[in-house]
């Protein structure tokens, strides 16, 4: 379990997430939602120490993060951007691999394992020896997740990995994403623009506006009992999104 | 990598086993840049020889400010002078200075005056023959009548405390177009009419072969200068006795002989060993190295001077790009100071390492590898910098240490644009490293100050034609490296973008 006590983070003069309390429960997928600025990523950033947060802790199953060095933090994360982050000079199979080489990982464990998740993830397995710049959008983001759960984390980030994809391609990755959280149960955090997607995938959804948490809770929480007018609007504007 | 690594070990093993210009037991000539001083040089370097000490010759260092300097610091133990200069520009005497005056004064230096050689080497003008008689000027006081005359003066000489311009006072001269050209240039100039009137020293082959009269310093304005050697006092003794044995054996004709046989062959030792008999100068013209000889050695040199002072720069400049590249206020004081440096003429570089480096290949290796810093390391932070965010930012979500994340992610992205700088540097410094034959550093650079100092333009091409082979070849190497060396998937990336 993850949890933020007070965390906040400010980038100079400006407040990038006020302090914020905010636990995420063991083997449950959590959506972050939010307009584009209001601190999705920087939250996600602090989880998985990229960034530290200005005053707060952080903790993870009860332990204070800075008792871990942050090198054992991540590795127990797995971590998904928009995009992929994959690294064009290494191969869609040197991608997903890196991690398990440098701590030593038996080549024949490796090679099951990347089997293992091309399944999962409906990945042709004859593509794995491309580089990222010879694949399609929608398999670099199949191979960035690959990367994030290679080392079988128990901790799934994901911000906004479905972002630059078309709407076809999207519906199938949701779908599949779905079945592979349903199956692994991790604890995932997923960070997305759209609450469609944050209901399909999220046991709970939290809506944030400039820094703040506004409300969370399941979708219907949502559609029933609007904290406040700002949580309607959202919902209306992206309903009417959809209607288009 | 394990290539480039290679290749600096070789460099390396190279440069251990050439000849160390300061060897305890070697005893160091050197030379000034102009045709004499380099066959007096040669003379000495046998002389020695043949008396069994070990001898080297470190050919043209440069002016008298330099060889100077090097006598001082120890980097050479003897080298021609002349009297009128040591007093003039050395010691900086007022008026005739006789030779006890300057021995003590040189001797509080810790330096020594050798027996004159017997030849006065003083300046005087000279004219084509044909116009000095046309226009009826047969001295120097002939010449204020005719302030049109077109002067070409070395460059040294119109700075001279005894050159142009008390010249000029004490002849009352008004010249209009008086010009710094170099000595070797300003004897074409003046054979193809394009100055009237330049200085010379008395002995230069020169004269007679372009057919030019000798202006009559009627009232007796320039001083003496007697040749014979500066030396170190604590130079070995057997070798301070064995050069005093010059002392009075060359006078003027046999000078200006073997000047003429230096320029006509080009070659120093060869026209040096005349000095020992013609038995010698036959030997030695058997012994006279061929030009793919040179060609082969100066190469060598050449590569030893490139490969270590870039090998240096690699190593050094990468990590200090990655420095650069961390820390906002390192890299503005590593890229300035870089940058700096850069700026520095590369002669004054040279003249400004002398003190601490002295004259030879270590200090061209240094002034050679200050200069490949810049590109190295402006393009590894170019390149480091031009990671896309997100892609750094995974690479440390993984979980690897800063370390790995340099070796296995951030440096094999910047590949590219590192490399590119190695290749500039590279190019840069097989161009800058021909000015390693104005310190006696070998090289390219050898053949090409030899030529120019004999306006030989075959014996210049013999060292800029290698060079710029050299310069096209590695580019061509790099070009090469470049498909071994970055990564295929980035290729790949690069092309699409
Ligand atoms: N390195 C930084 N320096 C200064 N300000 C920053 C930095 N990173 C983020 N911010 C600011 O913090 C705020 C939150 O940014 P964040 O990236 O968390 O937003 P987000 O919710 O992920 O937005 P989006 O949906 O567009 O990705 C923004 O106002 C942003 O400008
Ligand atoms: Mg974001």
């Amino acid at each position: 379990m993850i949890a933020l006590k007070s965390a906040e983070r400010r980038y100079g003069a400006s407040i990038a997430v006020y302090p914020t309390t905010l636990e995420f429960e063991r083997g449950k997928t959590t959506a972050l939602i939010g307009p584009s600025g209001c601190g999705k990523s920087t939250l996600l950033r602090m989880i998985i120490g990229l960034i530290a947060p200005s005053s707060g802790t952080l903790e993870v199953d009860g332990t204070p993060v800075n008792t871990f060095t942050s090198q054992q933090l991540r590795r127990r994360m797995g971590y998904v951007i928009q995009d992929g982050g994959l690294f064009p000079h290494l191969t869609a199979l040197r991608n997903i691999t890196l991690m398990a080489q440098h701590v030593g990982t038996d080549p024949a464990k490796v090679s099951s394992r990347v089997a293992e998740l091309c399944t999962l993830t409906h990945f042709p397995q004859e593509a794995l020896g491309r580089f990222p710049v010879e694949l399609s959008g929608g398999q670099r983001q199949r191979v960035s997740l690959m990367r994030g759960l290679m080392l079988d984390p128990d901790i799934l980030l994901l911000d906004e990995p479905l972002g630059a994809l078309d709407p076809l391609v999207r519906s199938a990755l949701q779908k599949d994403l779905r079945s592979v959280f349903e199956a692994l149960g991790k604890t995932v955090v997923l960070v997305t623009h759209d609450m469609a997607e944050a209901g399909y995938l999220g046991h709970r959804l939290v809506l944030m506006r400039e820094g703040r948490v506004v409300q969370s809770g399941s979708l219907e929480d949502f559609q029933k009992r609007p904290s406040d007018a700002f949580v309607t609007e959202f919902l209306t504007a992206q309903r009417s999104l959809v209607m288009l | 990598m394990r290539n480039s690594l290679r290749v600096f070990a070789i460099s390396l093993a190279l440069a251990s086993s050439a000849p160390s210009l300061a060897g305890a037991q070697t005893v160091a000539v050197g030379s000034k840049k102009f045709t004499e001083s380099y066959v007096l040089g040669e003379i000495a370097k046998r002389i020695l020889t043949e008396a069994g000490i070990t001898a080297t010759h470190t050919q043209g260092m440069g002016g008298t400010i330099i060889l100077w300097q090097a006598l001082k610091s120890g980097d050479i133990a003897f080298y021609p002078e002349y009297t009128g200069t040591i007093s003039e520009e050395i010691l900086k005497l007022k008026g005739a200075a006789d030779r006890s005056a300057m021995e003590s004064r040189l001797k509080a230096q810790g330096i020594g005056m050798g027996p004159e050689l017997g030849f006065n080497n003083t300046y005087a003008l000279v004219m084509r023959r044909s116009k000095s008689e046309a226009m009826g000027i047969a001295s120097m006081s002939d010449l204020k009548s005719h302030p049109n005359l077109r002067v070409g003066v070395t460059p040294e000489f119109l700075g001279r405390k005894d050159g142009w311009k008390p010249l000029s006072a004490r002849y009352g001269l008004s010249m209009k177009d008086v010009r710094g050209v170099e000595h070797a240039l300003g004897y074409a100039a003046l054979a193809s009419d394009q100055i009237d009137l330049k200085e010379c020293y008395s002995t230069d082959a020169k004269i007679k072969e372009n057919d030019l009269v000798v202006l009559k310093d009627d009232l007796g304005y320039f001083p003496q200068y007697k040749a014979l050697f500066l030396y170190r006092l604590d130079a070995p003794t057997a070798a301070i006795s064995a050069l005093a044995k010059l002392g009075g054996t060359i006078d003027e004709q046999r000078m200006t002989a073997m000047n003429a046989d230096a320029e006509r062959t080009k070659d120093y030792t060869l026209a040096a060993s005349a000095y020992f008999g013609k038995v010698a100068r036959k030997e030695a013209e058997g012994k006279s190295e061929t030009t793919t000889q040179i060609i082969l050695r100066t190469t060598k040199d050449h590569l030893v001077l490139v490969g270590i002072s870039l090998g240096l720069a690699i190593l050094a400049g990468i990590p200090l790009g990655i420095l650069a590249w961390r820390s906002r206020a390192i890299g503005a004081i590593v890229l300035g100071l870089v940058g700096l440096v850069q700026t520095i003429p590369s002669l004054a570089l040279l003249a400004f390492l002398i003190p601490w480096l002295g004259i030879g290949t270590n200090n061209a290796i240094v002034a050679l590898f200050v200069y490949s810093l810049l590109p190295i390391v402006r393009n590894t932070v170019t390149g480091l910098q031009d990671i896309p965010s997100p892609l750094r930012e995974s690479a440390e979500a993984l979980g690897l240490e800063p370390a790995a994340q340099m070796r296995k992610i951030l440096l094999p992205m910047a590949s590219r644009s590192i490399l590119a700088g190695i290749k500039t540097s590279a190019v840069i410094n097989i161009g800058t490293a021909t000015l390693a034959g104005l310190i006696g550093a070998g090289g390219y650079g050898e053949q090409i100050q030899i030529g120019l100092s004999l306006n030989d333009t075959p014996t210049i091409l013999r060292g800029a034609v290698p060079s710029a082979v050299m310069a096209v070849v590695a580019q061509a190497g790099f070009d090469l490296l470049e498909r071994a060396i970055i990564p295929k998937g980035l290729r790949l990336t690069l092309a699409k973008d």
